[in-house]
């Protein structure tokens, strides 16, 4: 039995978007910068697949650009707009608990010359109000929160924050690395006053090597990215039609249904940390304070932290049920140092090294769930007989 | 420009009569370095030196890379050579070559003729003079010192006429093949591929054992153990690593026996299965990293107590070595980075907060006798589901 419950990490494939992409890389191959009708053929894909985005996210099909994926999605937001924007300003704010590739480019930019406030969470895992209001200056030209956090899943509260900025100081942009969201929640840019936002085509059943990054018309930006001139000189590199395709594809697909596939994730969430509290010696992290099924909190991502166990031989111990799981989250588990968001929710030293996270996704079912409860209830206790005695 | 090597060796040039073994042992090693690289390559033993001369076409970068990891190399000469065609014609090759090799002229150098074609018109010392005239007439800047200079240019003349001045250092040590084989311990650390390799440096062939404990290390762990081996065959050839899964005996071993001596008692084990394995692949010795004091496992009281249950020797090449001695050997071989990566090995798991530093063997042997009932069974099984895999073939 092979149980997947990484879907955070990465998702699988949906058997349309394989299919329509082997049709793309076999038969419709063209490059749409091409003249010919072969290059034609490739551009409707194209233009096909930014009108899905377009319709999805409430805004103009021109505003799409497609990218590499999440990480040179929020590079070229951060980098892009810090460069553009550097005259006015070069204050930047973003939060403790971003994804790599926010924090690492903020620590770039920090090298190139500009202040970077960092913006603390609660124990939930969410940013106060308060402490943006008090981080804006008049040098800020650009604040960056994620939507969802991609260890515990807390939501950050986007139209807030953003309806705040904006009323402060109306130049500063707004961007919302969106790679963990985006599929979970309905998130409308121009409704809510965000003006650029990140996505990944492999979290949300497309392929890898595809994101998108929305870029609201009125934004000031500068391509990161030099060449042909491809996007309105914005990204130049040859279209990815597949690529492209195929994340529209799977957007689709997943936006068909949204309402009861977000329904069954939250009962999945719910059953599953009922099942788990059972357990002794172990917290659920992130869960709002008087919701124990999971409001307020992503419908897909669950941080368990179990006493006396380390997270990688629990993993490993998971594994060998055939049951794939991720320490922390999967970009941080390469590394040995705790992870920043645990740490900044406040989890102590021990319980930081024994944090687990298992994501769901729409070919999660119920039964997989009870595998896994029972993998646990069998393997905790047998493994934390042999921990380091004391 | 250059189209041959001459190869220098160090110690093999000082054996008696069974020199030739060494030499071909050699040769053979050379032989599989370079099939490797492009282009065709014919290596022959004349008047006690060894040749390559590439055949047409190859990469020169990649032959030197490929001969620089064949032990019982010392030293790498780039070669120019071609037929003879009169002196005249020598003095333009040499003017030729100074300038190629050399883009600064402001150097001192000296020509060392050999003639081994005694039919040849001049005579050494005339040959090194006229050179080294026409040397000093094409570049003024140019100075002779015939003491210490920065350039030796060798010249020597036999059916064709060969040139070169540079010495690329070779590894040294002995051509792998010419010393038996022996069982390394390798785990996924810095110490032990280091170990492996001063060995084989020796002539030594390489066979080595994992021991993994799933899920308590991971297939990454393991897969890193594989790509240390593979590093290590680049100079030691096709390495056999037989991997043990030991998750049952240490368990056995954490139920049963005081925690402050399980590594100890583990290591033990480990030694024995490592000598079962060994005496089975007729290797004549183990080999470890371990270095004295290093940590609880390597005092000198440990390593008398993990020594004891094996009648095998035990090579430990790196005894005396500091961390960071040990640290630059294994830069320099390319196992350092594979090394660090940060997968937990079984070692570091279960370790103890206060293991013991200085065992007694008789409470060892007498808390290792808790294991009676079940060990001998566990033991076995190991080596029964143990795998094997060649790494580097």
């Amino acid at each position: 039995m092979e149980i997947y419950l990484d879907n955070s990490a990465t998702t699988r494939v949906f058997p349309e978007v394989a299919e329509l992409m082997r049709k793309i890389m076999c038969e419709d191959y063209g490059n749409p910068s091409s003249l010919h009708m072969k290059g034609v053929q490739a551009e409707q894909y194209l233009r096909s697949a930014k009108e899905t985005f377009g319709r999805i996210l409430k805004v103009n099909e021109k505003e799409i650009f497609f990218t590499s994926g999440g990480t040179e999605s929020d590079n070229m937001a951060l980098i892009g707009c810090a460069r553009a924007g550097a005259r006015r300003g070069r204050h930047l704010i973003t939060t403790q608990i971003e994804h790599p590739a926010i924090l690492n480019t903020m620590r770039y930019l920090e090298s190139e010359g500009f202040r970077v406030t960092y913006l603390p969470v609660d124990a939930w895992g969410r940013i106060s109000l308060e402490d943006l209001r008090q981080a804006m200056t008049q040098e800020t030209i650009l604040v960056s929160i994620m939507h969802t956090n991609n260890e515990i899943g807390s939501i950050q509260p986007i139209g807030e924050a953003a309806g705040l900025v904006k009323r402060m100081n109306p130049h500063t942009l707004f961007h919302v690395d969106a790679v963990q969201g985006f599929g979970k929640a309905k998130i409308y840019p121009k409704r809510m006053g965000i003006d650029l936002l990140s996505a990944s085509g492999h979290k949300i059943h497309g392929p890898k090597g595809i994101g998108l990054l929305y870029i609201g018309s009125q934004v000031k930006i500068q391509p990161i990215i030099h060449g042909g001139g491809q996007q309105m000189n914005l990204r130049s590199g040859t279209d990815n039609v597949p690529g492209a395709a195929g994340f529209a594809k799977a957007a689709e697909l997943l936006y068909a249904h949204y309402e009861d596939d977000i329904k069954r994730l939250y009962q999945c969430k719910r059953y599953f940390c009922d099942g788990a509290r059972k357990l002794e010696g172990v917290k659920i992290n992130g869960l709002l304070p008087g919701e124990p099924d999971g409001a307020g909190t992503a419908p897909h991502i669950v941080s368990v932290s179990v006493e006396g166990v380390r997270s990688e031989v629990l993993l490993h111990a998971l594994e060998e049920e055939g049951i794939y799981v991720s320490a922390g989250s999967a970009c941080a588990a390469r590394k040995p140092q705790p992870s920043a968001t645990l740490k900044a929710i406040g989890i102590e030293k021990p319980m930081l090294e024994s944090t687990i996270r298992f994501s769901f996704s729409v070919y999660t079912t119920q039964e997989e769930l009870d595998y896994t409860l029972r993998a646990m209830y069998d393997k905790i206790p047998m493994l934390r007989r042999y921990t380091r005695k004391r | 420009m250059f189209t041959a090597f001459l190869i220098k060796y160090a110690e093999i040039g000082i054996k008696g009569k069974n020199r030739y073994l060494f030499e071909d042992m050699l040769v053979h090693q050379m032989k599989l370095a370079l099939k490797k690289c492009e282009g065709q390559f014919l290596i022959h033993k004349s008047q006690g030196r060894i040749f390559v001369e590439a055949r047409g076409e190859f990469d020169f970068e990649e032959a030197v890379e490929g001969l620089k990891k064949v032990f019982g190399i010392s030293g790498i000469c780039p070669v120019v050579y071609e037929e003879d065609q009169g002196f005249e014609k020598l003095c333009e090759r040499v003017v030729a070559y100074v300038d190629q090799v050399y883009p600064d002229k402001h150097k001192t150098f000296k020509v060392h003729s050999r003639r081994a074609r005694k039919d040849y018109p001049k005579e050494s010392m005339e040959i090194n003079a006229d050179l080294g005239e026409a040397i000093l007439n094409a570049y003024p800047e140019m100075r002779v010192d015939v003491h210490e200079p920065e350039i030796l240019l060798n010249v020597e003349i036999r059916e064709k006429i060969y040139i070169y001045s540079e010495i690329i250092p070779g590894p040294g040590g002995m051509p792998v093949g010419t010393g038996g084989k022996a069982m390394l311990l390798l785990s996924g650390g810095i110490d032990s591929p280091v170990a492996g390799y001063m060995i084989a440096k020796r002539g030594v062939k390489l066979d080595a054992v994992y021991f993994h404990a799933p899920p308590y290390t991971s297939e990454r762990a393991r897969q890193k153990v594989v790509d240390l081996a593979r590093t290590v065959a680049e100079y030691a050839g096709p390495i056999w690593l037989h991997i043990i899964n030991f998750t049952d005996i240490q368990l056995y071993i954490h139920e049963k026996c005081p925690h402050e001596e399980l590594t100890i008692i583990m290591r033990r084990y480990m030694m024995r299965i490592a000598e079962h394995i060994a005496k089975d692949t007729d290797c004549l010795g183990l080999i470890t990293g371990e270095s004295i004091g290093q940590v609880a496992s390597q005092t000198m009281q440990s390593l008398a107590a993990t020594n004891e249950v094996c009648s095998l020797p035990v090579y430990r090449p790196l005894i005396g070595f500091d961390k960071q001695e040990i640290v630059e050997v294994a830069n320099r071989i390319g196992t350092f980075e594979t090394s660090i990566l940060p997968y937990e090995d079984c070692c570091t798991i279960f370790v103890a907060k206060h293991p013991v530093t200085k065992p007694n063997l008789n409470v060892i042997r007498r808390h290792e006798h808790n294991l009676d009932e079940g060990i001998e069974e566990l033991v076995r099984t190991a080596l029964e589901t143990k795998e094997l895999i060649v790494a580097g073939a």
